[in-house]
């Protein structure tokens, strides 16, 4: 039986909806936001959480979970904005040792086979103290060439929408279209079916973590890139953020059930409710609250989608 | 006509010794492979063929003997990617596919060198060319996800990707059930592509509980037993009787139990047939009887006592219990443990409304019971209060027993709860079985041990979720039950 392209994407479809959706409500409320200033004010901060919603969905996709992944951006923004502009080689070395870390913990989770949940959340507090022992205070100075490169202005549409679409194409071709990107995918899927095929399942776990820890460091960069200081604590809403945006665009917890374009795509849904909500005016205090209900509603929409689509098979 | 020669032996295994722990799962077994030819492997559950074909497959190593591929010693550095190499592929019982990858995707998995430039429409045009020779006609489309599909076409994919090649020519496939889940016209074309395969110069393991598949597709048969090859000869030598003679022992003590005497009021305590309904045997026990449940493994004995269990509580149709019922797991790890709690804790959960002071656990009465247990069924520990996992695997299986017994259920179900445990402690648990029995418990036993039958009353035989045999008293044999679980239907 031949499959329609819709079916076989119908996955990606309800979080296209949703941020189509949300993108429509907030030119409504505020006709001024469709335009150049407004687009790159709405969507800037999109870049960072997209960044770490890829990292998540690289984690996720080997069924674990990076619980460290907030504080990790945020001893990157510290990096960034202090040893990174003074002492360039020091930096540099600090953030290739981070990324080797997420490798080792990769490697421990397979090897030692303790829950990544454990390992992550104990990793989240060094990464915070780390950070803390660069940046003790709120501050520093992010390296000008990254300040001008999230400044930068690009044709058209913002620099944050074309760096948006390449990640998203990039993830997409290197994950969901490369052979190998299809293995370390079934990885997720069915590890011992993987195994007796001759790969080799640590591998392919420190693969997807060294990975994490690339979009992660780049999820910091491009964060200290926009606020031009760093502080240890600025990220750590990105751990929960990000796996919103993994479980909105599409993604399931287990399984090996992902989509980088969906991830981004549901990053970008994230923060467009955020803003979405200061339109409506609505009391701060009330605005995680009504955004952890649009999240609700999006999820029990998919929940009912995937009922009528097996009733229907 | 096959000569045993030099030429054609394409694997030589010489001695191959397994165990798992105490275990022995193959005793020094001998095999040569041939190519162009289909090898027939038959057993009951437990006779070791899993274990061999994992073996040769690679995914698992071996603990003494030598393994020969093509003249060629390999037992050094044999695993599944060298297994790959020389063209040995397997297709497991428990399908090995990743659900959340398309069918060509699947394919990719099996071979490295489908990569670069268009390696989604090479891999796609090679299943597609596989299951076209396979199963001409089929409906399967490479872009599926086989999470999306039938158990059937997974099958069938699976069996489509073992005989795939690129780089090297696939010289063995062994097929573990591969008919499972197929219906008949998807059996035949499969049996009739292997016979294409084998005149090409390949060679095929074709394992089955299917004696008539054997016997037509397969040029000859291994019969193995107790983790050791007990016959191996021409397929046309065997008949469906004498093959069924060869995997139960002819000759066999019997350790029969004392007949009850007639004078016993039998009282009802379960009827019950199985979903199938149509059944013209219904299974029967009353008050004090054991009851075995018998067949292959997986043939619909645990969901027998499923329903029976949940009949209890909530009607089912054409289930009947009068009487409260516990279960013993068979399956200790998900379905019988708590691990991280302590052995007397594990055996009085079920029985803890009983051991309340005031609405609380009244601990002395716990102790109590914990201590009774561990005198009664003789648990090997120092201390009730020791975590559950100190303990051996037949010490946590007596646990699940207490638990059971220590309830006021007067129907015990059991769910083959005597895997992996050691002959003593079986010992131990036939003696209270008996006992209790005595005493007007009831027993239901599913277990894929024919030895332990000789301990039941009355045998049910299970064959593909249907009772399709009723033994009882010295009808009980190996034999009679082998012939039930493997006859072909009608």
């Amino acid at each position: 039986m031949h499959v329609p392209f819709l079916a076989r994407n119908a996955r990606i479809l309800l979080p296209l909806l949703s941020l189509v959706a949300i993108l429509l409500a907030v030119f409504w409320l505020q006709p001024r936001a469709m335009s150049y200033v407004g687009l790159n004010l709405l969507l800037n901060l999109a870049l960072p959480i997209a960044f770490a919603t890829i990292a998540q969905m690289f984690v996720i996709t080997v069924n674990d979970l990076d619980l460290a992944l907030g504080a990790y951006v945020g001893f990157v923004a510290c990096v960034g904005a202090t040893w990174l502009t003074e002492q360039p080689l020091l930096g540099i070395a600090a953030l290739a040792g981070g990324i080797l870390t997420y490798a080792a913990v990769g490697a421990l989770i397979h090897l030692r086979s303790v829950p990544s949940i454990v390992v992550t959340l104990g990793m989240s507090f060094v990464w915070l103290g780390l950070a803390i022992l660069v940046l003790p205070t709120p501050g520093g100075k992010a390296p000008d060439w990254l300040r001008a490169l999230m400044t930068w202005k690009t044709p058209f549409v913002p620099f944050t929408i074309y760096a948006l679409l390449g990640l998203a194409m990039v993830v997409h071709f290197g994950l969901m279209r490369s052979a190998h990107g299809t293995v370390l995918r079934g990885v997720g899927g069915n590890p011992r079916a993987v195994e007796r095929a001759g790969w080799s399942l640590l591998k392919a776990k420190m693969i997807m973590f060294t990975f994490a820890g690339l979009f992660g460091m780049l999820s910091g960069l491009s964060l200290v890139g926009l606020t031009t200081s760093g502080d240890a604590n600025i990220a750590l809403r990105y751990t929960l953020l990000s796996i919103a945006g993994v479980i909105l665009g599409g993604g399931e917890f287990t399984g090996g059930r992902i989509s980088p374009v969906g991830a981004v795509i549901g990053a970008m849904t994230l923060t467009l409710a955020g803003s979405f909500l200061s339109f409506l005016r609505l009391n701060p205090d009330w605005q995680i609250g009504a955004q952890g209900a649009i999240l609700i509603l999006v999820l029990a929409l998919r929940v009912v989608l995937n009922r009528a689509e097996v009733r229907g098979r | 006509m096959q000569m045993r020669n030099e030429h054609n032996v394409l694997i030589h295994l010489d001695g191959i010794e397994k165990s798992f722990g105490a275990v022995r799962a193959l005793t020094h077994v001998s095999l040569d492979v041939l190519s162009g030819a289909c090898l027939g492997l038959v057993g009951h559950n437990g006779a070791g063929k899993s274990t061999l074909m994992n073996i040769l497959a690679g995914t698992l190593s071996t603990s003494a003997g030598n393994i020969v591929v093509s003249g060629d010693d390999v037992s050094e550095r044999y695993g599944a990617i060298a297994a790959n190499r020389l063209g040995i592929r397997c297709v497991f019982q428990e399908l090995s596919l990743c659900p959340n990858l398309s069918v060509a995707e699947n394919a990719r998995i099996m071979h490295p060198t489908l990569r670069g430039i268009g390696w989604r429409r090479r891999a796609a045009g090679l299943i597609r060319g596989k299951l076209d020779a396979i199963f001409p006609g089929h409906d399967v489309d490479p872009s599926q996800f086989v999470g999306d599909l039938s158990i059937a076409r997974r099958q069938m994919v699976e069996i489509a990707r073992a005989f795939s090649s690129t780089d090297t020519p696939v010289r063995l496939v062994i097929l573990d059930e591969p008919t499972s889940s197929l219906d008949g016209v998807l059996a035949g074309q499969l049996l009739a592509f292997v016979r294409n395969f084998v005149a090409g110069g390949g060679a095929v393991i074709f394992i089955s509980h299917l004696l008539n598949e054997i016997l037509t597709t397969a040029d000859r048969i291994v019969v193995m037993r107790d983790g050791g090859i007990v016959a191996d000869r021409a397929a046309r030598n065997f008949t469906r009787v004498t093959l069924v003679e060869s995997m139960g022992s002819v000759a066999r003590e019997q350790a029969r139990r004392e007949p009850r005497s007639a004078t016993d009021a039998a009282e009802l305590k379960i009827s019950a047939a199985t979903a199938a309904q149509d059944d013209a045997i219904t299974l029967i026990a009353n008050r004090g009887e054991v009851i075995g449940l018998a067949g292959l493994g997986g043939h619909g004995q645990t969901n027998m006592l499923v329903r029976i269990f949940q009949g209890q509580r909530k009607a089912q149709a054409g289930v009947l219990v009068s009487g409260s019922t516990a279960m013993v797991a068979g399956d200790r790890q998900t379905d019988g443990l708590f691990p991280l709690w302590s052995i007397r804790d594990n055996s009085t959960i079920s029985s803890l409304t009983r051991l309340t002071k005031g609405g609380l656990i009244d601990p002395r009465a716990e102790i109590r019971m914990g201590d009774h247990w561990k005198q009664k069924i003789g648990i090997r520990t120092p201390n009730m209060a020791n975590p559950i996992l100190s303990l051996s695997g037949g010490n946590q299986q007596k646990v699940l027993f207490a638990r059971a017994l220590g309830s006021d259920a007067d129907i015990i179900l059991m769910d083959d709860p005597m895997r992996g445990v050691d002959i003593g402690t079986k010992q131990e648990v036939y003696g209270m079985l008996r006992q209790e029995a005595s005493a007007g418990r009831t027993f239901l036993w599913y277990t894929t041990e024919i030895d332990e039958l000789q301990h039941c009353d009355r045998v049910y035989v299970f064959r593909n979720g249907r009772i399709v045999g009723k033994l009882s008293g010295d009808a009980i044999t190996e034999e009679r039950v082998l012939h039930f679980s493997f006859e072909a239907a009608g």
